[in-house]
């Protein structure tokens, strides 16, 4: 199990993935040895998996994002796997997501202009199999998109 | 908006996978000298193709064993300034992302917590309590994926 020791450097990783392994050793209180024996330690435990780039879609030229919240026929006892798999194939997808809740399974689409999403929407997400219901959420900005963990 | 050959874009779908790869091994992957490499992903990093770079943690070992969505609806527009609620929000620890949407709710919201129990407290006691709150919907994460998108 992990520390308070493990867990201020996790905080400080966490906070500046890309500040260096001194800064972070400097900034959690501890040597550099000491960090990198205990990074290498949650390494092997699967705790920290990797460090991990996101894309920023608009600067590539997709200036849209749609969230799509599905609702699937779950009277079709494969509906689940069957729209995943093909949701997987559609470039466009970024991100799929499964719920317990009002919604079934959530879909980031991004798409380059309005035109194209209406053109990924028509053509590629509304022939997706087993849907019963979809709703979009439009992206307007994103506020606050950190992803840390109250460590 | 940056010109990407079919290496640049091998290129950045490795380090979104691994920021943390080193231009030698990613040279050889894709055939380029390590300076060449180098050149290459300073170039992308320069042109802003990420928007961060993020640890990625097993949350479940780490003890947040709980992830939920919140789309939330504000009960009084024009009263409660956006900025207030946008401050107040992302100053929880538990909430991980804001997102400003258009559509059925106003933001989404990506929470952490130990297990229900300490949703259900972070729920009552930080989200619920926010400036011009008004309709909440709640869906429990179970499963996600991230998918390289159209690199």
């Amino acid at each position: 199990m992990l520390d308070d020791t493990d867990r201020r450097i996790l905080r400080q990783y966490q906070a500046d993935p890309e500040a260096g392994a001194s800064v972070i050793a400097e900034r959690a209180g501890v040597t550099a040895s000491t960090m990198a024996r205990r990074l290498e330690r949650m390494q092997s435990a699967g705790i920290l998996r990797g460090v991990r780039g996101e894309v920023n879609w608009p600067a590539l030229g997709y200036a849209v994002e749609v969230s799509l919240r599905v609702t699937l026929d779950k009277t079709q006892p494969r509906a689940f796997d069957e729209f995943i798999a093909a949701a997987r194939r559609v470039p466009e997808v970024i991100e799929i997501q499964t719920f317990l809740g009002q919604v079934d399974v959530r879909l980031s689409v991004i798409a380059r202009d309005m035109g194209h999403y209406q053109q990924v929407y028509r053509d590629q997400v509304l022939p997706l199999p087993h849907i019963a219901d979809i709703e979009a959420l439009m992206h307007v900005a994103r506020v606050k998109s950190d992803e840390s963990l109250p460590l | 908006m940056i010109e990407m050959d079919e290496i640049d874009r091998g290129l950045l779908r490795a380090l979104a996978q691994d920021a943390g790869a080193s231009a030698g091994a990613l040279g050889r992957k894709f055939g380029l000298s390590q300076p060449a490499a180098w050149r290459r992903i300073k170039r992308l990093r320069e042109a802003g193709v990420f928007t961060r770079v993020k640890l990625d943690l097993d949350r479940e070992a780490l003890g947040f064993g709980v992830t939920v969505f919140l789309g939330i609806k504000l009960a009084t527009k024009g009263r409660v300034s956006l900025e207030d609620f946008e401050r107040a929000v992302s100053a929880i620890p538990e909430v991980q992302t804001v997102e400003h949407v258009l559509g059925l709710y106003d933001y989404r919201l990506r929470v952490v917590a130990r297990d229900i129990p300490d949703f259900e407290r972070v729920l009552r006691r930080r989200i619920m309590t926010l400036p011009g709150v008004g309709n909440v919907e709640a869906n429990v994460l179970l499963s996600e994926e991230r998918l390289p998108g159209p690199l």
